[in-house]
């Protein structure tokens, strides 16, 4: 008996991936490989050039996708990168309170968060029309539908899941280290460098997967905040699946984009070191 | 073509011999739709199903009892409403004895397609008996798969009598035969005076003075009509070559920057907050905006403006269908067709809604009165002929011809 209790733990959640998360996916990877329309009924035709079909059709938004995913990445760092040291480093008894204050946006819908940048950046709006009036931008001058927008709504409704795994390597890094770094006469600049840095990045790993990911799959803020220069591949797959009924190239679409990100994320993982990869994943 | 609606007949004739109510309606519906792939089958393409035989139609309605209850899907803001009840269904209840349960649950047709088809599908009970559609895409698709119970007219007669003559028997729905329309509404330029000169066409859509402040919409359909408007083809009339040559102006427009966004709902918002200047729109939404007080105007442009109808039908997994064939011929009266005009603000299939509520405004005071006669003689309601005259459906598509379509319109919408 007791050599299958491991077993027995893992077998809510096991069952649960399997029913909810393997099935639907064998399911559409078969869906993807149909050939018909919704009137007519699908035909398993195993058609694979389907997926050359939708990449060359759609690798406009593909790559822009994975560009939008990337810069929102970056900018993300940039900015919880601080806070979270702030916060580890600095937060003292209060930490627990700055840590609620970074997760409060979740307790506001998603789309609600989204839609009210709407009005903030609206071109008459709180934050251009005072501008306007003081002439600092030209009248016509806008944010909405515009990259800017489409990239500071992904950073702004994913931020958290960058601080928060930031936050909780740095929180592990021993403060006797920091003090052994400085003893050894480390400038307090080569003790973040060669030490503090170093040790929290497999949280910054962590949460790169955790934000690039849903980023590029992201289709909510292109659609309020974008333009029709900013349809991103999860716009795409939304329409082609409920507009079009065109699931073939719907499931063929989303199983690239799965592909495409696990390999970035390998090739990622790679040049970071397999380490790293293995620690975070161990969180 | 006769081959095969004879032998839709014998096979229609076939499946009536079941005793078992239910699964009979079932394999009867299954057989409209399996002759309308016998249809596209022989290669007959480009072909809705065959219209089902009188008989059949007069089957399925002999064995249906009233059962008292009504379940009724209905999009959001599309119903009389007071203090959360709606009088005209109250006033159903009370005449019929029918309970009605009223759910909002459109918010737009590709998603309730999209719930509603793999029930359809597989004969599941959908949960309404009667719902929603708007002509285009999605109810060809309906009509066509067999979703929809063809209507027994000689159950209608409030919609033969009271209904407008240009109402009946539409292009997407020949003589009714599975739907009646609800309300229907146009597809106009709205503009903000304050911004933009006096419009009178579509060309000024294409304005290079509004650049960067024009709003088109993204539904396909829409912006399809709106660029063959531009190009003066009549949609109804119109080829594969035509829909590229509204294509390359539509795509031009959006090249040169004149574009904000191809909308959904929500450019009503974006005009209200002057994020665009001249947008296409739909009419009731700018009635509401005009009757809030805002300076919107709303005009059917020379070369034309779409018209399109929301259409009552019942689903083939309807479990009270007499119960909604009463209600759909319930609201063809006029004073409960008005009830409904008077708060949903869209167009009324019924004409004679006009004079009773003139009647009500004389009746009513202050600002009761005041949007009562406003809604009489606005033309986003009662549209004027000259305004009618230029009225233009959407192209009704085969599925066929409904790839190649989207294949043309959508890369511009969704660049």
């Amino acid at each position: 008996m007791k050599r299958f209790a491991p077993y027995l733990l893992i077998l809510p959640g096991g069952l649960w991936l399997a029913i909810f998360l393997v099935v639907p996916m064998v399911f559409m990877a078969s869906v993807s490989t149909q050939e018909g329309d919704v009137v007519n009924g699908f035909v398993q035709t195993f058609n694979l050039s389907i997926y050359g079909d939708v990449l060359s059709q759609y690798g406009t938004q593909f790559l822009r996708s994975a560009g939008y995913g990337l810069v929102a990445t970056v900018v993300s760092i940039v900015l919880a990168y601080p806070m979270a040291y702030w916060i580890a480093f600095r937060g003292g008894s209060r930490k627990s309170t700055y840590l609620l204050l970074v997760l409060l946006p979740f307790f506001v819908s998603f789309v609600l968060r989204t839609v009210s940048w709407k009005f903030l950046l609206a071109d008459n709006g709180l934050l251009l029309s005072p501008l306007k009036s003081l002439g600092l931008v030209p009248a016509d001058f806008h944010v909405l539908q515009t990259t800017v927008a489409v990239i500071g709504g992904l950073v702004y409704n994913y931020l958290p899941f960058m601080i928060l795994p930031i936050y909780v390597a740095l929180e592990r890094v021993d403060p006797r280290v920091v003090e052994a770094a400085q003893d050894l006469y480390a400038a307090r600049r080569q003790a973040f460098t060669k030490v503090v840095l170093p040790l929290s990045l497999p949280g910054v790993f962590a949460g790169v997967l955790m934000t690039f990911v849903p980023m590029t799959a992201d289709y909510v803020n292109a659609e309020i905040l974008g333009g029709p220069a900013n349809t991103m591949i999860g716009n795409i797959i939304q329409s082609r699946f409920l507009v079009n009924n065109d699931y073939p190239s719907a499931a063929a679409l989303s199983f690239a984009l799965m592909a495409a990100m696990l390999i970035g994320i390998f090739a990622y993982a790679r040049a970071l070191g397999t380490e790293n990869v293995l620690e975070a994943a161990a969180r | 073509m006769h081959q095969d609606s004879s032998l839709d007949a014998a096979l229609l004739r076939g499946m009536t011999r079941p005793r078992s109510v239910t699964r009979r309606d079932a394999f009867r519906l299954a057989g409209l739709s399996a002759a309308g792939l016998a249809l596209t089958a022989c290669g007959v393409q480009g072909k809705k199903a065959a219209p089902p035989q009188k008989d059949a139609v007069a089957d399925y309605w002999a064995s249906k009892k009233k059962n008292g209850t009504l379940r009724f899907a209905n999009w959001t803001l599309y119903i009389d409403k007071e203090d959360g009840r709606s009088p005209s269904l109250e006033k159903f209840t009370a005449d019929t004895g029918i309970k009605v349960t009223y759910t909002e649950a459109i918010q737009d047709t590709p998603s309730f397609f999209g719930k509603i088809q793999p029930l359809l599908a597989s004969g599941t009970d959908i949960g309404y008996d009667v719902m929603i559609i708007t002509n285009g895409i999605h109810l060809s698709k309906a009509i066509a798969l067999g979703y929809l119970v063809p209507l027994d007219h000689s159950k209608l007669p409030n919609f033969a009598a009271n209904a407008a003559e240009k109402v009946k028997n539409p292009t997407w729905d020949p003589n009714n035969t599975y739907t009646i329309p609800w309300t229907a509404g146009l597809t106009g330029i709205a503009y903000n005076p304050k911004y933009v000169d006096e419009v009178t066409s579509v060309n000024d859509l294409w304005n290079p003075k509004y650049k960067g402040k024009v709003g088109m919409m993204l539904d396909p359909q829409e912006v399809a009509n709106f660029g063959m408007f531009a190009e003066g083809i009549d949609p109804d009339k119109s080829t594969e070559a035509d829909w590229r040559k509204a294509a390359a102006r539509l795509q031009k427009q959006r090249d040169d920057g004149l574009v904000r966004k191809y909308y959904e709902n929500d450019y009503v918002d974006a005009l209200a907050r002057g994020d665009i200047w001249i947008t296409m729109a739909w009419s009731g939404d700018i009635f509401q905006q005009v009757a809030e007080g805002k300076d919107i105007k709303f005009v059917v442009p020379q070369e034309g403006g779409t018209i399109w109808t929301d259409n009552l039908c019942i689903p083939k997994t309807a479990q009270n269908p007499l119960d909604a064939l009463t209600y759909m011929d319930y609201v063809y009266q006029p004073k409960i067709a008005t009830m409904l005009v008077e708060a949903i603000n869209y167009i009324t299939p019924v004409p004679a809604t006009k004079d009773l509520v003139l009647a009500d405004a004389a009746k009513a005071s202050g600002d009761d009165k005041k949007s009562l006669e406003q809604l009489a003689s606005s033309p986003m309601v009662y549209p004027a002929e000259a305004d009618m005259a230029r009225l233009r459906s959407y192209r009704a598509l085969t599925t066929a011809e409904e790839k190649v379509f989207e294949s043309i319109f959508q890369p511009i919408t969704q660049g």
